[in-house]
């Protein structure tokens, strides 16, 4: 495998041998020297066109464990402003000689694109309301190491999923290792269509509260609040917010899961993420294992897949 | 270091093709052609071949309370834990037994296929004892020298020596064994396929050398 750009490329052998590998690197991160050389000399570049900390920093992270050096740019402090095409900037960068670009952009397939132009490996951080690839690696990676398996589980979408990149990622992963999804939330903010998607939808978070196994709870982007998508933040957090009522409601060993940023209040309460089934921390922690997989993978092992 | 051919053998025994070195797969030597030449040790001379280099090992450090045995993934551990019992046999002390896995510190990582083989653990703090590595095959050494790496890196032990099944001889590096179960000259696509019971799906341990059809040494 050269690039990573979807879920899509990936079917369930290829997502447990990620996974697998994850497991590898989570080893290698609980060492004392939390470090291997395995891709010394290599060189990675973020390539940021839309804002992110989490998942910069975790590319960045991942890459510095392996012994990588890395290069970061972001369209907010760049020749972007003066005016330099996606192709141009693409083309210098690569021209300083890299291994891997890591792409995010609010264009969807961007990082199809960069991925025809250059030699270097691709790796989709994020494209437009598209796919989040690697996000849905490690939320299946975190679920998988909290309960042995993935098949099986009952996993409940809430939120913007029409909008959600995370979403549409996870569901693609999720249901290629054999668990169910559901995806919740108000009419306007479901997908237009979800013909041959491998998911059953409804808008009554509290009718299905009970039979889930997982809460997979996405953000609410505010600037879709008002704009007769949703009336306000506090009637959706009535009907969709997981409060601290409903997680009790929840099975007992049911998990709580959000992928940042999240604004707490607003679409989960603070003791949920706090709580005792939230895997919110584990997400972000497993992040830079599960990204370490993919970049030795598409960067190190010499295609072995 | 050719490259490899079109996938890996589908038979089950290609693909448990020993690894030389620690176990990675090296697809010129696991070739289709590849023919059975003699058998190196049977079960009976590999176990008496484990029972002195424990011996030799008590005795070099004079007693086992500081060595702590580290097997090289894929077979190194088994032999190391084999080692432990017999020590425990004849000494009555537990010697710590760890794994190691090199592969992230390779220095052919790019040149060919790497894949990490299992976990590295060692349950130990190793500095200030005397870290014995162990493994199936000696070769070139690079795999002893990504080791070295990857130890030195876990602690600073007071010495670090090194036991092994097969000499095999072809060094590309200044490393030799402290213990050697045997010698055994080879050509350099020859291939030497080490069977333990406890992870390779065979009823006895064996010792085998293979080469390629009709070639000479």
């Amino acid at each position: 495998m050269k690039h990573l750009l979807s879920v899509e490329d990936l079917d369930r052998d290829r997502i447990v041998e990620l996974l697998d590998g994850s497991e590898y690197m989570s080893d290698v991160l609980g060492r004392e020297i939390p470090k291997v050389p395995a891709l010394r000399g290599k060189t990675i570049v973020s390539l940021f066109y839309e804002d992110s900390t989490r998942t910069r920093l975790s590319f960045e992270t991942a890459a510095k464990r392996l012994g990588a050096d890395t290069m970061t740019f972001t369209a907010g402090s760049s020749s972007v402003k003066k005016g330099e095409s996606l192709l141009d900037t693409v083309k210098t960068i690569e021209s300083m000689g890299i291994d891997a670009m890591v792409v995010r952009h609010s264009a969807a397939g961007a990082p199809h694109r960069v991925a025809r132009w250059i030699d270097a490996s691709v790796i989709n951080a994020g494209d437009g309301r598209h796919e989040h690839p690697t996000q849905a690696l490690l939320d299946a990676f975190t679920l998988r190491r909290r309960r042995g398996d993935v098949t099986g589980a009952r996993i409940g979408i809430v939120g913007d999923v029409r909008n959600s990149r995370v979403a549409r990622s996870g569901i693609q992963c999720w249901s290629r290792l054999g668990a169910q999804v559901t995806l919740i939330g108000p009419p306007t903010l479901m997908p237009e269509r979800v013909d041959g998607w491998p998911v059953e939808v409804t808008s009554d978070l509290d009718d299905i509260l009970s039979e889930l196994d997982v809460v997979y709870v996405l953000r609410v982007q505010q600037e879709r609040i008002g704009r007769a998508l949703l009336p306000s933040l506090r009637e959706y957090y009535a009907r969709w917010g997981l409060s601290v009522d409903r997680a009790e409601r929840l099975k007992p060993d049911a998990l709580v899961m959000h992928p940042g940023p999240m604004i707490r209040g607003s679409e989960i309460a603070t003791e949920v993420v706090d709580g005792p089934r939230s895997l919110v921390r584990d997400q972000v922690a497993n992040g830079v294992a599960v990204r370490m997989a993919v970049l030795w993978d598409l960067i190190g092992s010499g295609g072995m897949a | 270091m050719a490259e490899s051919p079109n996938g890996t053998p589908s038979a089950a025994d290609k693909q448990k093709t020993a690894a030389p070195e620690g176990g990675f797969s090296l697809p010129e030597f696991s070739t289709p052609d590849s023919v059975f030449r003699t058998r190196v040790f049977t079960a009976e001379d590999l176990r008496r071949a484990q029972t002195r280099i424990a011996h030799e090992i008590v005795e070099r450090n004079h007693g086992p309370h500081e060595v702590v045995l580290i097997g090289l993934h894929h077979r190194g551990p088994q032999i190391a834990q084999r080692l432990a019992e017999a020590i425990e046999s004849f000494e009555g002390v537990q010697v710590p037994v760890g794994a190691l896995d090199v592969a992230f510190y390779r220095d052919d990582i790019g040149l060919r296929p790497v894949q990490p083989l299992g976990p590295t653990e060692v349950p130990v703090d190793i500095a200030g004892r005397v870290v014995v590595l162990v493994d199936d095959v000696l070769f070139t050494g690079r795999t002893i020298r990504a080791a070295l790496d990857a130890v030195t890196e876990l602690g600073r032990p007071r010495s670090i020596q090194l036991a092994v099944l097969i000499d095999r001889g072809h060094r590309e590096l200044p490393i030799r064994a402290d213990f050697v179960g045997k010698n055994l000259p080879t050509a350099e696509r020859e291939d030497v396929r080490v069977r333990l019971r406890e992870i390779d799906d065979v009823d006895e341990d064996t010792i085998e050398l293979w080469g390629p059809d009709g070639g000479d040494e």
